[in-house]
C-alpha cells in the first residue's frame, strides 16, 4: 500500500503544484457583449457572451428571473483525430455542467424573461478543455456587464499513479503506468472558495481526494489573478 | 438581420457620392490580418481577419476510399460552421442553409480551380486514398464571410503538411512529415465577391451592405498562366437579376480589381 509513486517527474518539467503558461485576453469578438480567450499551455478556448436578451420560443421563458444557457463544442481540427462538426453526447454534457457551474456567479434576477447565451470553442485541445472553456467563459461574462456575485476560475487536477498535480495535459491524461491517470476537473468560486463544478474519472481515496481537492483550489487562486489581470487591462484600452 | 430603412437610405447617399461609412472606395478591401498555426494538431490551420470579421479554419486529414468516379485520387470535403458565436443572426443546430452554401461555394472553388493535386493523394488505386477535411469556423461576422472563410481556406491548405502514415500498422501517426500537401502552386484561386447595391458594385461589404444588396456575384479567380484572369468557379447569389451591360461592367471590376489584389493574396498564401 506504501510504495512509492513510479510518478516522480513531470514530463515538462512542471512542479506538481505548477500550472502551464496562462494567455488570457478579453475583448477578442466585436460582436459579442463579451468575449474573451483562455489558453494553457497548448489548451486554446475562446467563448463569446450574448445578452440579456428576450428569450425565444417564448414558453421557456422563466418571469421570475433570466436564464443562463451554455454551448461548449471543440472545433474539427482542435485534436489528432478529426472531431466530427457540430454538438455530441459529450460536448452537450460538459455544456450542462458548466453552466451549472457559472449559475453560481451570476445574478439574472433583474432580467425576467431574458437569456444570457455563452458560446465556447475549443480550437486546439491538449486536456482540460471544459475548464479554460470556464475560465474563459467567466471573464466573457464580467466583460459583458451581466451581474456577478463572485469569479469562478476551474482546473483539472490528475493523479499519475500515486502523484497528485495539476493542470493535466494530454500526455499526462493518457499516463498508464501503476494506478494510471485519474482525471478530476474543479472549479471554485473566488470569494465563497466553494466548489462549483467536480467530476472524476479513474481511482481516488477519499483522502487523496481530498488533497487533490486543496491543489486545486490554491491553483485556481493563481487562475483567477491571471483573469482579474486581463479583465482590467481592457478597461484600461478603454481609457 | 434587418437594416432600418433609415440607415439603408443613408447607405445608398453615401454609395452616390463614392463613399461609405467606414471611409472606404467601393471597390477597397478592408485591411487583412493572418494569423498561420492556431492549431498544433491540426495539418494546417490559421484565422484570418478582413476588418471586424474573422474565421478560424483548420485542415484535418485521414485515410478513406475512393469515390467510384474518381479511383485514383483523394477526397476533398469543405465544411463551414456559422455559429451563433459569431453573429446574433446565426443559431444553434446543425448547419444552415446560409453554412451549408458558403461551404460547397469554397468547395467548388478549390475544387475547380485544381488547387490540390488529388492524384497525388492517391495510396491504392480503387481501395485508399487521403481524405482532406477543410473546415472553417466564423468568429466574428461583420460582413463579407465568403471571402474571408474563401482565403483562410487557402491559407490553411498552403501551411498543411502530410501526415505520417505508418504503411503496416495502416495508421495515421500523431506526427507530420516534412512535405506540403501536394499543390498545384499556379492554380491558386481567391474567391472574390462583388455587390450590386442600387448602380453601385461594392466589394467587401459590411453587414448592412451585405444585407441590403440586390446580388452578390462570387468568382474564384486565378491565373491563367499569362497574367490574365481565369475564372474557375461562379455563383450569383441572391435574388436581383443581371442585365448584359451589367455582366459585362461586373467582368471588367472583377478584371481590374483581380489584378490589383492578387499578388497580396499570393503573399498572404504563400507567407
Amino acid at each position: 500500500m506504501n510504495k512509492k509513486s513510479l510518478y516522480t517527474k513531470r514530463e515538462d518539467g512542471r512542479a506538481f503544484d505548477e500550472l502551464r503558461p496562462i494567455e488570457a485576453k478579453v475583448g477578442i469578438i466585436p460582436n459579442a457583449d463579451g468575449s474573451a480567450m483562455y489558453k494553457s499551455g497548448d489548451t486554446v478556448a475562446i467563448a463569446a457572451v450574448f445578452g440579456p436578451r428576450i428569450l425565444h420560443p417564448q414558453h421557456m421563458q422563466n418571469s421570475q428571473k433570466g436564464i443562463l444557457r451554455v454551448s461548449y463544442d471543440m472545433m474539427t481540427f482542435s485534436v489528432y483525430e478529426r472531431k466530427k462538426p457540430g454538438s455530441n453526447r459529450r460536448s452537450q454534457e460538459i455544456s450542462k455542467v458548466i453552466e451549472w457551474a457559472l449559475e453560481n456567479c451570476v445574478d439574472l434576477s433583474e432580467f425576467p424573461n431574458t437569456v444570457v447565451d455563452v458560446f465556447i470553442q475549443i480550437p486546439q485541445a491538449d486536456a482540460g478543455t471544459r475548464v479554460a472553456g470556464i475560465n474563459a467563459a467567466v471573464m466573457a461574462l464580467a466583460q459583458a456587464g451581466v451581474p456577478m456575485t463572485e469569479m469562478i476560475s476551474a482546473v483539472a487536477v490528475g493523479k499519475m499513479d500515486k502523484t497528485l498535480v495539476v493542470d493535466v495535459n494530454k500526455e499526462e491524461e493518457d499516463y498508464e503506468e501503476g494506478e494510471g491517470a485519474t482525471d478530476i476537473p474543479v472549479c471554485f468560486l473566488s470569494k465563497s472558495k466553494k466548489l462549483a463544478l467536480l467530476q472524476l474519472d479513474g481511482k481516488i481515496s477519499p483522502e487523496e481526494l481530498k488533497k487533490a481537492l486543496e491543489m486545486g483550489r490554491k491553483a485556481c487562486e493563481k487562475i483567477y489573478e491571471a483573469q482579474v489581470k486581463a479583465l482590467k487591462q481592457v478597461g484600461e484600452e478603454r481609457e | 438581420m434587418e437594416v432600418p430603412r433609415i440607415q439603408a437610405r443613408r447607405i445608398l447617399e453615401y454609395l452616390k457620392q463614392g463613399k461609405r461609412f467606414d471611409g472606404r472606395k467601393t471597390d477597397e478591401y478592408r485591411k487583412i490580418e493572418v494569423k498561420v498555426g492556431i492549431s498544433n494538431k491540426a495539418e494546417g490551420s490559421c484565422s484570418v481577419k478582413f476588418g471586424d470579421t474573422e474565421v478560424y479554419a483548420g485542415v484535418k486529414m485521414d485515410i478513406g476510399t475512393p469515390y467510384p468516379d474518381s479511383q485514383d485520387s483523394g477526397n476533398l470535403s469543405v465544411g463551414a460552421e456559422l455559429g451563433p458565436m459569431a453573429s446574433a443572426d446565426f443559431e444553434m443546430g446543425p448547419p444552415k442553409i446560409n453554412a451549408i452554401e458558403l461551404g460547397r461555394v469554397i468547395d467548388r472553388g478549390i475544387r475547380e480551380s485544381k488547387f490540390i493535386d488529388l492524384k497525388k493523394l492517391c495510396i491504392k488505386e480503387g481501395e485508399k486514398v487521403w481524405n482532406v477535411y477543410v473546415d472553417i469556423y466564423a468568429v466574428n461576422d461583420a460582413g463579407n464571410l465568403m471571402d474571408v472563410a474563401g482565403l483562410a481556406a487557402l491559407i490553411a491548405l498552403a501551411n498543411a503538411k502530410m501526415p505520417v502514415y505508418n504503411e503496416k500498422t495502416e495508421r495515421i501517426e500523431h506526427e507530420w512529415t516534412k512535405n506540403p500537401l501536394p499543390l498545384n502552386k499556379e492554380n491558386l484561386a481567391f474567391n472574390m465577391t462583388l455587390y450590386r447595391i442600387d448602380d453601385h458594385i461594392v466589394v467587401d461589404p459590411t453587414r448592412e451592405e451585405e444585407e441590403i444588396a440586390e446580388f452578390r456575384i462570387s468568382l474564384a479567380v486565378g491565373d491563367d498562366g499569362e497574367g490574365g484572369a481565369r475564372i474557375t468557379s461562379i455563383q450569383k447569389g441572391k435574388q436581383g437579376a443581371i442585365s448584359e451591360e451589367e455582366m459585362s461592367e461586373l467582368l471588367d471590376i472583377l478584371e481590374k480589381k483581380w489584378k490589383e489584389i492578387f499578388p497580396k493574396i499570393k503573399k498572404h498564401v504563400w507567407g
